[in-house]
């Protein structure tokens, strides 16, 4: 916004336009890992080293036991746990819309991972799809540097 | 603990924007109509005050509640702000319960509002998406509807339940809300109208999602002596339960259903549970608030809930979590016309219509959702229908609950971000 002056939406009220931005500096700390292992086309989940609890996300401690987890690379290929089509969205996303959302659940693994299906109409997505991760060529160093497409076998 | 009573509510009309009146405004609104409607009740019996509003990012003032305090004339009186999501003004109703139940207080005043007009909806709801993971789920979805939408798919792939059943929930909340002039979008829709309107983020379009809404709200809650003093009706707090869930619901466990008394392990032996087709956390705060207050057979034992329907799929799950049905029969129990109101013309069968009303102030659905102020909202509705006073504060008297009497109860239930916080609390007419 580099409008200079005051923007005016009413008078009575007294209604203006304020514009507001800031930068943050964001540590991912201890998940860094997981954003790391992206770049390297690796999912890399939490395996609790206690009681072998298995979460397809970062956690580097583990919810049922409180022990440490420890990382392990997923098998790249799952299923559609649910899912929905987005027609609209939170603005920062209004423009990739319509964008399909998945819960992508793994063999033997005890929670699922939430990411994008693409390669796919709407029409055609349904639970118990067969998806395989891609990854970015190019790492943005978000989680959306992985997304799904339906694996061939389909 | 000791006994906590409502003694008093007030809301302001809930409108997509009120630019005329800021936050202290309409919490003064609310707070000046409460004073009024307690004659015997004054300023100076309010030992303290609770405040909720959800987000910063709307208020653009950080510490808000500290200048509706200040507008109220309450300093230098104990003053704090409750933030839980969605479920802000239950947890603030709750909290206003606690101060008086450990005889902190005497009477402690709840306030709540929330200014969601200074924004476009879908910068809004980005905003409401930034209480989702900021790391894992912010980035992929940015939007709740979606994260509801993927709940619901899944519940209908478990259960059968249809977008027909979920329709039947928007005709109902957005029907009953006409006889409510507090409600900010009453209308008659009919399951067509509901699956014609534009598509959100499927199966969910867009008159089975709330809106946003500018509001506020107040509840004002006594000691058994202030009650007495103050109040020719007052409604006593018989119960009160919350529970939360995991953040991300990719991380929600597949286990065992927590079981209310009416129910046995047989009931769902091939279960997983919560999964993503249930809320956990309103099954938590639901078996503690029935505990406390001695209810076995919620579908018996109570006269109507208001109950959190930022979405019609959530209000299906709800009744599950609440145990009004079994889990997965949701769908049919709304099908069944049990929560619909008795003696109103919905335009459709219901053969067992009006036997325990869900949301008969409109809800969310059409009441609108100024987050702070929406679990207080709930609050009045229930404090009314227990003193029967609905006729003299909607100038219409048909969503009153028809047999109520002394030892009759009421359920409110709030909710945040995927069932993360929730406030199950249970009102009593005396």
């Amino acid at each position: 916004m580099s409008e200079k002056g005051t923007r005016l939406f009413g008078v009575d009220p007294l209604i203006l336009h304020e514009h507001y931005e800031i930068d943050y500096r964001h540590s991912y700390a201890e998940d860094s890992p997981f954003f790391v292992g992206l770049t390297k086309g690796k999912l890399l989940g939490s395996r609790c080293t206690g009681c072998g609890y298995t979460y397809a996300t970062p956690r580097s401690h583990c919810m049922e036991c409180g022990a440490p987890t420890a990382w392990y690379e997923l098998v790249a290929k799952g299923r559609v746990h649910t899912f929905t089509t987005c027609h609209y969205g939170g603005e920062a996303f209004l423009h990739e819309t319509p964008f399909t959302l998945i819960l992508v659940e793994f063999d033997g693994i005890n929670t699922l991972f939430l990411s994008r299906l693409k390669g796919i109409a709407p029409e055609s997505v349904r639970i118990g799809l067969p998806v395989v991760a891609r990854f970015a060529k190019t790492p943005s160093f978000k989680v959306t540097d992985v997304w799904f497409e339906p694996a061939e076998e389909r | 603990m000791r006994p906590v009573y409502v003694i008093s509510g007030g809301i302001t009309k809930f409108a997509k924007a009120h630019p005329d009146k800021d936050f202290r405004l309409m919490a003064k609104e609310a707070y000046d109509y409460a004073l009024r409607d307690a004659p015997r009740f004054s300023k100076d019996m309010i030992d303290g005050a609770v405040g909720s509003y959800f987000s910063d990012h709307f208020t653009r003032q950080l510490k808000a509640a500290s200048m509706v305090q200040d507008y109220l004339g309450l300093c230098p009186r104990p003053s704090k702000r409750v933030e839980g999501g969605g479920a802000t003004g239950g947890l603030c109703f709750q909290s206003a319960w606690e101060a008086v139940a450990s005889g902190r207080m005497n009477c402690c005043l709840a306030f709540g509002f929330e200014t969601m007009s200074r924004v476009n909806t879908w910068k809004g709801n980005e905003f409401i998406a930034l209480a989702s993971d900021t790391n894992f789920d912010f980035p992929v979805g940015g939007f709740y509807t979606g994260y509801y939408a993927m709940m619901v798919q899944r519940h209908m792939h478990e259960f059968g339940t249809t977008v027909e059943q979920m329709a039947m929930v928007s005709v109902k909340n957005h029907g009953n809300a006409l006889y409510n002039p507090y409600a900010q979008k009453a209308k008659r829709l009919t399951i067509k109208q509901v699956r014609e309107s534009p598509m959100v983020a499927t199966p969910l379009t867009m008159e089975d999602i709330c809106t946003m809404s500018d509001g506020a709200a107040v509840c004002v809650l006594a000691s058994e002596e202030i009650a007495a003093k103050a109040c020719d009706r007052p409604v006593k707090i018989v119960g009160v339960g919350s529970g939360s869930d995991v953040m991300r619901m990719a991380d929600r466990p597949h286990g065992k259903v927590l079981l209310l008394p009416h129910e046995r392990e047989s009931d769902y032996v091939h279960l997983k549970y919560p999964g993503v087709h249930s809320f956990r956390g309103g099954r938590m705060a639901a078996k503690q608030a029935y505990q406390m207050a001695g209810i076995r057979h919620p579908l018996e034992d109570l006269s109507f809930i208001e109950l959190h329907d930022a979405y019609t799929s959530s209000e299906i799950q709800t009744c599950e979590d609440l145990g009004l049905c079994k889990y997965g029969e949701g769908g049919r129990f709304v099908e069944s016309g049990v929560p619909f109101l008795p003696g109103v013309d919905y335009g459709m069968s219901l053969p067992k219509q009006g036997r325990l009303p869900v949301n008969p102030s409109g809800g969310l659905l059409a009441c609108g959702h100024p987050v702070g102020a929406t679990g207080l909202m709930q609050a009045v509705f229930a404090f009314w229908q227990l003193q029967r006073t609905i006729d003299k504060h909607l100038g219409d008297n048909t969503i009153q609950i028809k047999n109520i009497k002394p030892g009759s109860r009421g359920l409110i239930h709030s909710h945040a971000g995927t069932g993360t916080y929730i406030t199950v609390s249970i009102l009593e007419a005396t």
